[in-house]
């Protein structure tokens, strides 16, 4: 049992079998994480016949329908993010800095929680009986206001409406992201400023949104990749009529819509790559913020 | 000096005390507008689902929900994939992280930048992979002999391809929460307080670190299984059983016993949420993929 104390020296041998007790995780995302992944990655840069080429890569950029998928895709994450972003962090201010009740910040914090995860089918389902053509706010409007929702070309299934849809996971995620962030404000700034002669429009534009304008935009960036990956609210909210990426994607799963399996594994490639960017983003800009915040 | 302090902590409760007992219209109102959001549409579905009796209002819907065979074969294989999800996630993270803190502080790096892989491979991509690796049969090289048949052909196989893809979703939140967990607890001194009390490692393991980390575990599970149980995409693509799909496919030709398991799995998601509010004692921040 002696060389089991704590501060063994790395001598060669026992350095290998140091990396023995990680070995089961590593398998493990080997197996099914980066083996899935490098196959997706070979297959895009794979023609039929099973040699290198990089026409998958270039058709996406060619192919009208591809670019629209993306399109609406980041069309949806950004107006949803943007909104999302907006919202959640009108909510973190007022249970933070707002001055409302503790107990109300912890409903907030709990109920973000749920919302959050409460997506994919029960959302959908939840939106239909919102928003849908029986549902209850279009019922609302027209019973109580006169005004039919459904007659201004207004649709649960479209970019609006799916928008709507994804707010409801979204604004809660910048709930939780944004709660500590505005915790990290110090009283003293805003002493300090107010001693200076600042007003508190003053104090919010010179002092408090500097110092939260990278974790407000870090944020953003994380609700744009949740959006941009989203595929099960979309599916059953829209049936796949709305052709977002994830629903092309899908469709090429299930059978070669787009006649060349290698474009489908350039077209999944490019959703990572959007992503990957959007993850290296929020770590750039989150290293930022905790030079002033935490 | 201390004079000038007194003056200045005076001031400063003086001034701070109008501006919290100051009604802030913005606050409320933007708080009212977010709870509106988060229960309209709960609402919605719920009086929608206790409508499916003309003229009275009546849990039918959820009587003829229950009463489904299909639903609780569905709901049971959802809760033992999210369980064994829970249990292999679990093993992956608490020997990794254990294991970097204590002797492989170099592959803190790497294992970091693996648990954050699921959020760059969203799971609609990572399904595309899992099936295209494993509907072909895993051949010794250079071989025609298959040392594993092709996983996507038969239930058990599809089952663990479930709930690997669960796993790798499932990672970061178990990986970090397990990870944090350590952190607070100071594995390293308690290592080493055991060892000089003459605990083997598997003494060590089971009755020193695990205990120690119940509610870090705790709140990793709960995440895991709100994730798990409702979750559509890999569980449709794989042709499994699942409680998702069921419930998307019922969605297609029924109207109210849908809304009434909705309804259901928005109560099962804020209980496991709940739960984890207590056990980390409100300090958990709990999120999820979709």
């Amino acid at each position: 049992m002696a060389n089991t104390t704590i501060s063994t020296n790395a001598a060669t041998p026992s350095s290998l079998r140091k990396w023995a007790g990680v070995v089961p995780f590593f398998l493990f995302a080997i197996l099914f994480l980066i083996l899935p992944s490098l196959r997706l990655f070979v297959g895009s840069f794979t023609n039929n016949a099973g040699q290198f080429t990089l026409d998958n890569i270039l058709q996406l950029f060619e192919e009208q329908s591809i670019l629209n998928a993306y399109w609406l895709s980041i069309r949806i994450s950004a107006v949803t993010a943007i909104g999302g972003g907006i919202f959640g962090f009108l909510l973190a201010y007022s249970v933070t800095v707002g001055g409302l009740p503790k107990q109300l910040r912890s409903v907030l914090i709990t109920f973000s929680g749920v919302a959050s995860n409460f997506a994919g089918v029960p959302l959908a389902f939840a939106f239909v009986a919102t928003l849908g053509r029986t549902g209850i706010i279009t019922a609302i409007l027209k019973d109580v206001f006169g005004f039919e929702i459904y007659k201004t070309g207004f649709n649960l299934y479209s970019f609006l409406g799916l928008s709507l849809t994804y707010l409801y996971f979204q604004f809660p995620l910048m709930v939780l992201v944004m709660t500590p962030a505005l915790d990290g404000l110090k009283r003293e700034w805003r002493e300090a400023a107010e001693n200076l002669g600042a007003s508190n429009m003053q104090y919010w534009w010179r002092v408090a949104l500097p110092v939260l304008l990278p974790s407000i935009l870090g944020s953003m960036i994380l609700l744009f990749g949740n959006a941009f990956g989203a595929y099960a609210t979309a599916y059953a909210l829209t049936g796949g009529a709305l052709p977002i990426v994830t629903i092309q994607i899908g469709a090429q799963i299930r059978g070669d819509v787009l006649h060349n399996p290698g474009l489908g594994y350039a077209m999944a490639m490019g959703m990572v790559v959007i992503m990957a960017i959007s993850l290296a983003g929020y770590s750039w800009l989150q290293s930022k913020s905790e030079r002033w915040l935490k | 000096m201390n004079d000038s302090l007194y003056k200045y902590l005076t001031w400063r409760a003086l001034r701070s005390k109008p501006r919290d007992r100051k009604f802030n219209f913005w606050s409320w109102f933007w708080y009212l507008l977010g709870a509106l959001y988060f229960i309209l549409p709960l609402y919605a579905t719920f009086t929608f689902s206790i409508e499916m009796q003309r003229d009275t209002l009546s849990f039918l819907a959820y009587e003829k929900a229950f009463a489904d065979k299909e639903f609780w074969h569905t709901f049971g294989y959802s809760n033992l994939v999210a369980l064994l999800t829970i249990l292999v996630s679990a093993l992956l993270s608490i020997p990794t992280a254990y294991w970097i803190r204590l002797r492989l502080p170099q592959a803190r790096r790497i294992v970091e930048f693996i648990t954050l892989l699921p959020f760059v491979v969203p799971a609609i991509i990572l399904v595309f992979g899992l099936i295209r690796i494993y509907s072909s049969s895993f051949n010794i090289p250079f071989t025609d002999i298959a040392l594993i048949p092709p996983l996507t052909n038969f239930r058990a196989g599809t089952t663990i391809l479930l709930v690997a893809g669960y796993t790798v979703l499932a990672l970061p939140y178990m990986y970090r929460s397990v990870d944090t967990g350590m952190r607070t607890i100071d594995v390293a001194t308690l290592t080493e307080a055991a060892q000089s009390l003459g605990a083997d490692w598997k003494t060590i393991m089971l009755r020193v670190i695990f205990p120690n980390l119940r509610s870090a575990l705790l709140s990793g599970a709960l995440l895991t299984f709100a994730i798990v149980v409702g979750e559509v995409t890999i569980a449709s693509f794989l042709g499994v059983p699942a409680f998702g799909p069921y419930l998307f496919l019922l969605g297609q030709h029924r109207a109210y016993e849908p809304a009434a398991l909705s309804f259901t799995s928005f109560l099962l998601t804020w209980m496991a949420m709940g739960l984890i509010q207590l056990v980390t004692g409100g300090q958990g921040q709990a999120t999820g993929a979709h």
